[in-house]
This record gives C-alpha cells, structure tokens and sequence, in this order.
C-alpha cells in the first residue's frame, strides 16, 4: 500500500487556499483556451503544427474544437474572402460569450498581398480582434506567444467585466 | 533565342513603351505543311465557314463564325476523333473590336494532336453551350459567364461559379479595376452589418505599408507601447516599455525554481563561433 504523508496540519491546519473570484475564474478561462478550428489558408498548416506533439497547444489548455459552440476563441488563419466573410461572421455570432479573436498572418491582418477586389482587406473590418499576429506565415513559436499575451490580456481584466463595447456594429 | 537589343537607355525608354507586356506572336506555318490537320481542315471545311486557318506552335487554328462553334465542335470530336475538351475560355477585346474571342482548346488522344477553334463574338450575342458534347464545358462556361460576362445559351443551370451570387460586375474585364468598384469594396460591409455601417467601419485601407504613428488604436510602436487609444501626439510618448515576460502576480518565471536569470559576468561568451 502506498502511504499518503499530507500533512494536515500545516497552513493552520486546513487545506485550503485563498484567493478571489476574479483570479479563479480568469485562471479558468486563461488556461483552457478552446479555439475553434478555422484554417483558411497557408496560416492554417502552422496552426496545425503549433497543435500537434512538437509545439504542443494541449500544455497551454488549448485544445481545438470544431464547433463554434463549444469554442471561446477564434484563430483566423489565412486570406479571407470576401465571399467568405459572410460565414466568418455568422461563426462569430455562433460563439458563446466571452470570445476572443486572433487574427493570424499578413493576411487576416490587412489583406496582406491580395490587394485585390476578392480579398477582405483585414477580418478587423468584420470582427473585433484582440491580437493580431504578423507573419506570413507566423511560425508555431508566434503562434505560441500570441495565445500567451492572450491568457495575460484575460489575467488583466476582472472577471466580470463587460465585453468591452466593440468597434463594429 | 531572344533577340538581342541594346539596354543602355532602357530607363528612359521605358516611359515610351506598353504598359503591359504584350507577348510576342509566334510564327504561323500553312495548313498544308501538316497532313493530318490538312486532313481534319478539308473535312471540317464541308461542314462550316473556316475564316482563317494556321499552324502555330503545333497547334492548328481555325477561326469559325460564333454561331458555328457547336457545329465545328461535334464535328470535330465525333468525326475527326478529337476526344478532349482541354479548356474553354473568354479573351476581353470590347476597347478595339467590341466583343470577345471564345476559344476552345481540343485534343485527340489518339492521333496526339491539338487544335484551337476560335470565334468571335460580339459583346451583345450570346454564345451557344457546348455542354452536351462536352461536361466539362459546363464549369468553364459558367467561369467565363463569371469573369467576363458572356451569356451562355442553352446551358444547364447559368449562374456565377466563383464570385458570389450577388455580385456586381465580372472581375476580370479589363475595365474592371484590380481593387473592385464600390459595390465589390464594400460588398462585406453591406452585406453583412448594412450601407448604414460603412461611416462606422470606413473605406478599405489599400496601402497595408501605411502607418500613421500617432494612431494608437490601430498600432503600437515597439518598445514605446501604450495602452490602446492613448493620445501621444502631445510628446507624451514614454521613453522605453520593454517587453515582460513575468506577469504581476504570475507564476515566478526567474528564480531558482524555473529558469536561472542571464548573468552577464558569469556567463562566457564565444568570441568566434565553434
């Protein structure tokens, strides 16, 4: 048998730990960061990576969901169309709150070098982004660092602050 | 082999010649000088009105009436045994001559050999479908009623393959701009939040290298960050912000328990690489 030393009477004798609401529920949400699976373009092969074993999102919490229903954070990898940006926005909406977004890459960014009639000149124009990420593509590692700004822009604000309002409509 | 010309004024030259490059025209052999397409000619000939007709890179070309273009094309794919339907497309010649011409690249897999029909088609005709004769017929046909705006008769279901439904316009016409008109520059926005949210969300911003300095919503300016829409146009600007690794009230990253800190005397440094 194996034998359990706790020592209970340590701390005054009570297992306990204190801290506030806030800190409990933004560590909760910072450290399980469920992004929504949404590769558009050549961003999305280093999203892939950046989850898969090398990189390893899943030590992060992160872990892909392929519902926007179950997901608090979108990662917009790749050229957005404009053909496509009416579904990009209705996934967003789909989102339970509160929802972050990362815009990945030159493109989700500006449009990057699609400076052209069929290309949304930056997902900005269609949803509040809380990180944009340069790159073209941004390696795992930026990836890594860009969700890691993320949990601390979450740690920052108290918990029940409302979703600031957002620039678009 | 190119021929050679002299490049030493070629800066100044250049305000002078063609905007775009207008690709060279290879050289174009008689029909005859080929039995086979002399063959396919003389037989296609008692079918439809050859206008014009060559042999350029291999390819033969024949230039029909646009209303022929189904009948030249059955004939040649049943009789003449040119089996392939390689590609179908539109070129844009409404500025000089008011129209388009439609080409249709064919192949026969058995006698290896590549033929080009050609029409042209005035912008106000409407072409007619080759799609019985050939399926693939039926996406290329709708890609060019998408970019360039030709009306396809008897195809089976005639509707955009790549832009949108409700868009406006055919991208690639040449008096189509590269960025879009207005509808296709704001086609997201109205779509989606209304005409009423173009003030809030404002034009298209074309010139990704533009940065304007001051614009702290938009940018911050590494190692001078401020928080979001703080006004620094008055020299308010702080000197240095470096970047934080250790979150306050974070785990402690620098300690013993983590990661040793960067000690610059006890750390040896290489004074070439080995």
């Amino acid at each position: 048998m194996a034998q359990h030393k706790v020592n209970y009477l340590q701390d005054g004798g009570a297992p306990i730990v204190l801290t506030t609401v806030d800190k409990i529920v933004n560590f909760g949400r910072s450290n399980s960061l469920w992004p929504m699976t949404y590769g558009l373009a050549c961003c999305a092969i280093e999203m892939m990576a950046s989850g898969a074993s090398r990189f390893d999102f899943d030590r992060f919490g992160t872990i892909f969901r392929a519902s926007p229903r179950q997901a608090d954070l979108i990662i917009v990898a790749g050229t957005l169309t404009k053909k496509h940006a009416e579904f990009m926005r209705r996934l967003y909406d789909q989102m339970p709150d509160p929802k972050w977004v990362i815009s990945m890459g030159s493109c989700a960014n500006t449009g990057g070098m699609f400076n052209t009639y069929a290309t949304v000149q930056g997902v900005d124009r269609i949803i509040p982004v809380d990180i944009y990420l340069p790159g073209c593509a941004p390696r795992p590692e930026t990836l890594q660092y860009a969700v890691m700004q993320l949990q601390q822009k979450i740690r920052r604000n108290p918990a029940n602050m409302r979703q600031k309002a957002k620039r678009l409509v | 082999m190119r021929k050679y010309s002299p490049k030493n004024d070629v800066q100044q030259k250049s305000y002078y010649t063609d905007r775009f490059y207008i690709a060279p025209t290879l050289d174009k052999a008689p029909v005859t000088s080929d039995s086979t397409f002399a063959s396919d000619l003389s037989s296609l000939s008692n079918v439809v009105d050859i206008k014009d007709a060559y042999i350029q890179a291999g390819h033969l070309v024949i230039y029909v009436d646009s209303r022929d273009n189904v009948k030249t094309i059955t004939h040649l794919k049943v009789i003449r045994a040119y089996d392939f339907l390689v590609e179908l497309s539109a070129i844009d010649y409404i500025s000089t001559r008011d129209g388009f011409e439609i080409f249709y690249e064919m192949l026969s897999t058995s006698k290896h050999k590549r033929i080009r029909v050609k029409c042209f088609l005035k912008s106000t005709d409407a072409i007619a479908s080759v799609e019985p004769l050939f399926r693939m017929a039926d996406w290329s046909e709708r890609e060019m009623y998408d970019m360039y705006g030709v009306i396809v008769k008897n195809h089976p279901h005639m509707k955009r393959i790549l832009m949108p439904d409700d868009w406006q316009g055919h991208p690639l016409l040449k008096t189509y701009p590269l960025i879009g008109d207005e509808a296709a520059q704001w086609y997201e926005v109205d779509k989606i939040f209304g005409k009423e949210a173009r003030d809030i969300i404002g034009p298209e911003l074309r010139d990704a290298a533009q940065v304007d300095r001051y614009d702290t919503n938009r940018f911050a300016r590494l190692g001078h960050e401020v928080p979001k829409g703080v006004d620094i146009t008055n020299g308010n600007e702080p000197e240095d912000t470096p970047i934080r690794y250790q979150e306050e009230g974070g785990v402690q990253l620098f300690g013993k328990k983590l990661v040793t800190p960067f000690d610059e005397i006890e750390t040896k440094q290489l004074k070439e690489r080995r």
